[in-house]
């Protein structure tokens, strides 16, 4: 067991030193700017609805999103689509089993997405919260204090991290990738740039994309991140107040003691 | 309730009365909340309400996760996520219970340093740090099945992991981690028995909270100084003490609001930041994660756990002697059992007469190079059992076990301690004047 573990610490280390990396290595992650970083960031509804787009027209083909009510895209601090418009998006983009019907029919809100498991690609629902970009210095983690956790940076690094090399090995191919922590994926590019046309003329080269994708899924992941940072700006505020409130009390029930002649 | 001198409750109208001869209960709480305690307290004594508020904390957030969680392999892992999406609030009290579980970690290691260096453990106060010890443990076993229960990768991994740790001993080591597994491997039978302990121990917890509370109400509280207070008379008491209420319930909860306010602050912006991402992937017993590492407050004792590899030579005689009985992997499950039975026996392993720290200048050096050894520990614990790490856990390792079974024994002989105040009342004066000579000297009031 031991040397399992010694041995999937070390390659978990490769990944943490990232950074200096050679044609075969991995492990790169780029830190790009998202709307939804830092104590006060928020979801960028449009970018959500873009993200939700691609993710529909090309990464549904392989991967599910199981733990996502298509309900949850009409939510504030979401896509927030109108009702109608999630009622008309799940009934015409998937269908789901039902056991009543013994039949597919198709989605209704109340529905999740469908999980798809047909080529063994790993559902996303919270592929946003299941990897890290950030490990360092030294394996402490202490950078994720600053730049966070990085599972949305990880997401569009992986995007637009193929080099276009590949090779074969055992029947499958590899796709050489400098995000990936072994340096070869054996997804391969999923997104080349202009995949997808959106509606508001917005530019679709492949980080962009990438980037949209990436936000969608850190979505899909904490849905309820806006709603949980404005408890902690709350929450911060009323302690800080009642510290202060607490600290004069407890200055003014000492003073006896402390100062007997005052 | 405590030896000290003090005002007992008095019933004084006919109901009170009519209570306090069928039950004292009021007396209690009364002699309880008002236990005079050493006015010299400085800001390390917090912790014990911090941790209080924790338990508090766990139980009544555990309590309401509990009503939407489902302790089964292919039910866990998605009710968890329906108490993150669809529960009222329930994001909130997933993130409060898991960085709470860590809150209470740092508040017990203060709390627990805190006692080392004032040496609240000697006597008279060794039944509650022997107490204190059973409660550390209680929360070792507590967080560690509570981290089992989301059925992520790493709550699957760990499991796996440590109850191989009793599957370590000699010959009764297999037996002993099937039955605990309840099968061959971590499976339902694994977790529904994790889900039943779990809810179990702290209350367990909370009971031996109660009687390590009893100890030092029985014994008075330890300070700064290590001077005792002085017990011939009630007035005498009572110029090196003031009450528990007001005095130090304030100074308590100012400083819990403060520290609320920064774990509210992680829970609020960062929920993430302690836990592992490979938890947010569904236990798959037949993938391996790359990394499998405890939480953050296991570590240094995962480090030492580690350390004792087949090449170091006390785990290589030690195998010699046992004629192989004692292998590597045994070795390091009794270090790490070891170290905090170590810790436990600090009471008889120190021989100094002084208990405060702040008296012994040789003491102090040693002090803090064990608190740095931790902290190297810590991040030891999180590396790959490799070079140059393997080295420096063993070296941390030895220096864990050295200051308790060699320093903490040999100081009390060769250390000359400095002198210590008379009465807590001369150290609580040298630090705020003493009151009758500054109302004379003094020409503006203090306003």
């Amino acid at each position: 067991m031991f040397r399992k573990l010694a041995l999937s610490t070390a390659v978990a280390l490769g990944l943490a030193t990232g950074g200096a990396f050679a044609a075969g290595e991995g492990g790169h992650v780029e830190d790009y700017d998202f709307s939804f970083e830092g104590p006060f960031g928020t979801y960028d509804q449009m970018q959500l609805q873009r993200g939700l787009q691609i993710y529909t027209e090309v990464c549904s083909a392989c991967h599910g999103l199981r733990y996502v009510p298509f309900r949850t895209l009409g939510d504030e601090g979401g896509p927030q689509f109108p009702e109608d418009q999630v009622r008309a998006y799940a009934a015409q983009n998937f269908e789901v089993y039902d056991e009543e019907l013994e039949d597919f029919r198709p989605a209704i809100p109340t529905d999740h997405f469908p999980a798809n498991t047909s080529v063994g690609a790993p559902d996303l629902s919270l592929m946003a919260k299941a990897r890290a970009g950030f490990h360092g210095p030294y394996g402490t983690g202490l950078s994720q204090l600053f730049n966070g956790m990085g599972g949305a940076e990880y997401i569009a690094s992986i995007l637009t991290g193929y080099t276009g090399e590949t090779k074969e090995e055992a029947g499958t191919t590899f796709y050489e990738n400098h995000a990936f922590s072994t340096g070869w994926i054996s997804m391969a590019p999923p997104l080349a740039g202009e995949d997808v046309e959106f509606a508001d003329g917005h530019p679709n080269e492949l980080h962009h994309e990438a980037q949209d994708i990436a936000a969608f899924l850190m979505w899909a992941a904490e849905p309820k991140m806006m709603a949980r940072k404005h408890a902690g700006f709350v929450g911060v505020v009323f302690l800080t107040l009642l510290s202060v409130l607490l600290y004069l009390t407890n200055k003014r029930i000492w003073r006896p003691i402390k100062h007997k002649d005052a | 309730m405590s030896g000290i001198p003090h005002d007992h409750y008095e019933p004084k109208t006919g109901p009170e009365r009519w209570l306090h001869k069928r039950l004292p209960i009021v007396g209690l709480l009364y002699d309880t909340i008002m236990i005079p305690t050493p006015k010299n307290l400085n800001w390390m004594w917090i912790w014990g309400i911090i941790l209080t508020f924790c338990l508090v904390l766990q139980i009544a957030t555990g309590i309401v996760l509990v009503m939407h969680y489902t302790p089964h392999v292919d039910m866990a892992f998605a009710s968890v996520e329906h108490i993150m999406r669809d529960v009222n609030g329930g994001f909130m009290l997933r993130y409060l219970h898991a960085n709470g579980a860590s809150l209470f970690f740092v508040a017990v290691y203060l709390h627990i340093f805190r006692g080392l260096y004032y040496g609240s453990y000697k006597s008279p106060r060794e039944v509650t740090w022997i107490i204190g010890m059973l409660i550390y443990l209680c929360m070792m076993g507590t967080a560690f099945m509570g981290y089992v229960l989301p059925w992520g990768q790493m709550s699957f991994w760990g499991a796996t992991v440590i109850t191989g740790l009793f599957g370590a001993i000699p010959f009764i080591g297999e037996p002993i981690q099937t039955w605990l597994l309840g099968g061959p491997a971590v499976d339902n039978a694994t977790l529904n028995r994790f889900f039943s302990l779990h809810y179990l121990l702290p209350f367990v917890i909370a009971a031996l909270v109660a009687v390590h509370i009893w100890a030092f109400h029985s014994t008075g509280n330890n300070n700064p100084t290590g001077v005792d207070v002085r017990r011939g008379s009630k007035a005498e008491a009572e110029k090196d003490t003031v009450p528990f209420w007001p005095y130090y319930v304030i100074k308590d909860v100012f400083a819990l609001a403060v520290i609320l306010a920064v774990f509210w602050a992680i829970v609020g912006f960062m929920p993430n930041y302690l836990g592992h991402p490979d938890n947010y992937i569904e236990a798959n017993p037949l993938s391996t994660p790359a990394h499998i590492v405890p939480e953050w407050y296991f570590l240094p004792f995962y480090a030492i756990l580690r350390a004792f590899t087949s090449e170091v030579w006390v785990v290589q005689i030690a195998s010699a002697i046992t004629g192989g009985i004692v292998d590597a992997k045994f070795f390091g499950v009794l270090a790490m059992f070891g170290a905090i039975i170590a810790m436990a026996l600090a009471p008889w392993l120190d021989t100094s007469s002084v208990r405060s720290g702040k008296y012994r200048p040789q003491f102090k050096w040693w002090f803090w190079l064990l608190v740095i050894d931790f902290i190297a520990l810590m991040w030891l614990g999180a590396m790959p059992a490799e070079e140059p790490y393997a080295s420096f856990s063993l070296i941390g390792a030895a220096y864990w076990f050295g200051y308790f079974f060699v320093i903490l024994p040999l100081l009390g002989v060769f250390e000359k301690p400095l002198p210590q105040p008379a009465t807590i009342e001369e150290d609580f004066e040298a630090h705020y004047g003493k009151s009758s000579e500054k109302g004379a000297t003094s020409a503006t009031p203090a306003e």
